[in-house]
Parts: structure tokens; sequence; C-alpha cells
């Protein structure tokens, strides 16, 4: 009777550990592309607003942004608005775009995989959210554009573990980004632009035509 | 040990398993050629190496089995 609960045990056990290491597979390229293409609008309309272009290199865009409030709106307020928008356009599309991918494998989209994914890589975000805000609320505004970079590619690497793999690397190109922006605040704009925009867009498309295509 | 992971390569398996490589390398064959797993062979600086990973059909034959297990057990005393 005991040795057939111990078997019964392992069973279990065999089970459990099948569970905790099933990825989700069902993420789309298509949302990386979204999500780029809403990225350097995003940049786009911050270019606009400050009435300057990428690599001019007059001045921070930071501090470009302090000498003028444009349409009578605080800069720091499009900022965030801006943020925002990219944000959630780009939450939309990746949710549209990967339920739409798992209907097509036939697989849910809401199950312990997915939902371990969030949960680790709402962690890393949650924090370099919260550690922007910091930032802002001390005037180190130059410093969160690197900082963004940096803690995005960080929950990357760790989300890359509950998901598809190929997402390691963009985590790693997005903090090599974010550090070398570090030493360079005034590009921050550029180098945001290029992480949240450029990368995704390309990471999009490779994935878009290594599993999707 | 492959439903766990996404690639083993084969002297993994064979440390993790404590099996000859002759012994391995037969169960392997058996197991690729019902489509359960699949190879991929790589070359790690000159030497070669060859990984080994499940496939979704294996999936299903391992948790059936599982699940064959179970009811076996559950019947017996």
């Amino acid at each position: 009777m005991d040795q057939r609960n111990q078997h019964l045990e392992n069973l279990t056990e065999i089970r459990a550990l099948m569970e905790r290491s099933s990825r989700f597979i069902s993420l789309s390229g298509l949302s990386g592309v979204a999500a780029g293409i809403f990225a350097l609008m995003g940049a786009a309309a911050v270019y606009w607003y400050l009435g300057i272009s990428p690599f001019d290199g007059k001045n921070a865009y930071y501090v470009t942004a302090e000498t003028l409030s444009r349409g009578g709106v605080h800069y720091l307020t499009f900022f965030l608005l801006d943020a925002g928008a990219v944000l959630l356009l780009a939450l939309t599309s990746g949710i549209f775009f990967t339920t739409r991918q798992a209907r097509k494998k036939g697989l849910k989209v809401w199950d312990a995989s997915s939902r371990r994914l969030l949960i680790n890589m709402a962690i890393p975000l949650a924090a370099g959210g919260i550690f922007c805000l910091g930032l802002l609320f001390h005037g180190h505004f130059g410093m969160v554009a690197p900082a963004m970079l940096i803690f995005y590619g960080l929950a990357c690497v760790n989300a890359s573990k509950y998901t598809l793999n190929d997402i390691r690397n963009l985590g790693i190109l997005e903090i090599v980004l974010g550090l070398i922006a570090t030493f360079y605040l005034g590009y921050g704009l550029e180098f945001w632009a290029l992480g949240f925009g450029v990368l995704h867009i390309v990471y999009g498309l490779i994935m878009y035509f290594k599993y999707e295509r | 040990m492959l439903v766990v992971n996404d690639w083993v390569d084969f002297k993994t398996l064979k440390e993790m398993l404590g099996l000859s490589d002759g012994n391995l390398a037969s169960h392997l064959k058996t197991l690729e050629k019902n489509d359960f797993i699949k190879i991929k062979k790589e070359f790690i600086g000159r030497k070669p190496q060859t990984s080994y990973a499940v496939t979704d059909l294996g999936k299903k034959a391992f948790t059936d089995h599982l699940d064959a297990l179970e009811e076996i057990i559950r019947q017996s005393k």
C-alpha cells in the first residue's frame, strides 16, 4: 500500500516537473514589430514636440525640453503621456497577435505557462518602472531612458526562460544599449528609439519568419 | 529528461542516466525512428555535438505512458 502511494507520488512529481518547465510558445513576432512601430512613432512625436531632429547633438533632449513647453503642455506630461500611449498600444497589439497565434496553434492563451511568463516579466518591469519614477522624482531626467532600456532588457532575459528563447538575445542587446546610453545621456532619445523601436522590429521579423512563416 | 529540457546533448544524457554509449545510442535510435525525438548536430569549436529534443508526438506518447502507469498502479493491490 505504501509502495503504491510512493509510485503515485513519483508520477505526480514527474508531471509537476513537466508542468513547471513548459514554455509559452505562442508569443508572436508580430507583437515585436508592432511594438517597434509604435515606439518609433512615439519617439517621432517627441522630436516633433521639441522641434529637434535625431543626432543633431546641439543640446541634450531633456535640456531642450526644459526650455520650452509647447501648446501649453508641460514637457514632462507630454513625455509621460507619450510613453504611456506607446506602452498601451504595444501591449494591446501584443495581446492581439499572441492570442491569434495561440488560436492558430490550438493552444490556450491563458494558462499556467503564460501566467508564469507574465509574473516573471512583470517583476523586473515593475521595479524598473518605479525606479524610473524615482529618477523623475529626483530630477535625473537624463537617466530615465538608459534605465528603461536596462530594466526592460533584464526583464526580457528573465522572461526568455518562460517563453521563446530568442527573447534572450533581444534582452542582452537592450541591456548593452542601455549601458552605452548611460554614458551618452544627451542621445537618450536616439538610444530609446533604437532599443524600443528598431530592435523590436528586427527581432519581431526574425521571430516571425522563424516560427510563423 | 527531454520532456523537461529544451535540448540535451548526448554527453549530458549519458552522465545523468548512467548508461553506456551503445545502450543510450540504441534507445535514442528507437525513439528517433518513432518520431518521438528530433536530433540536432552542431560543432562546438571543432568537436561535433549531437543534441536531442522531444517532439510533440513524443511528449504525447510520454504522457500517455504516464497515464497508463498510473492506471496500472491504481488497479494493483
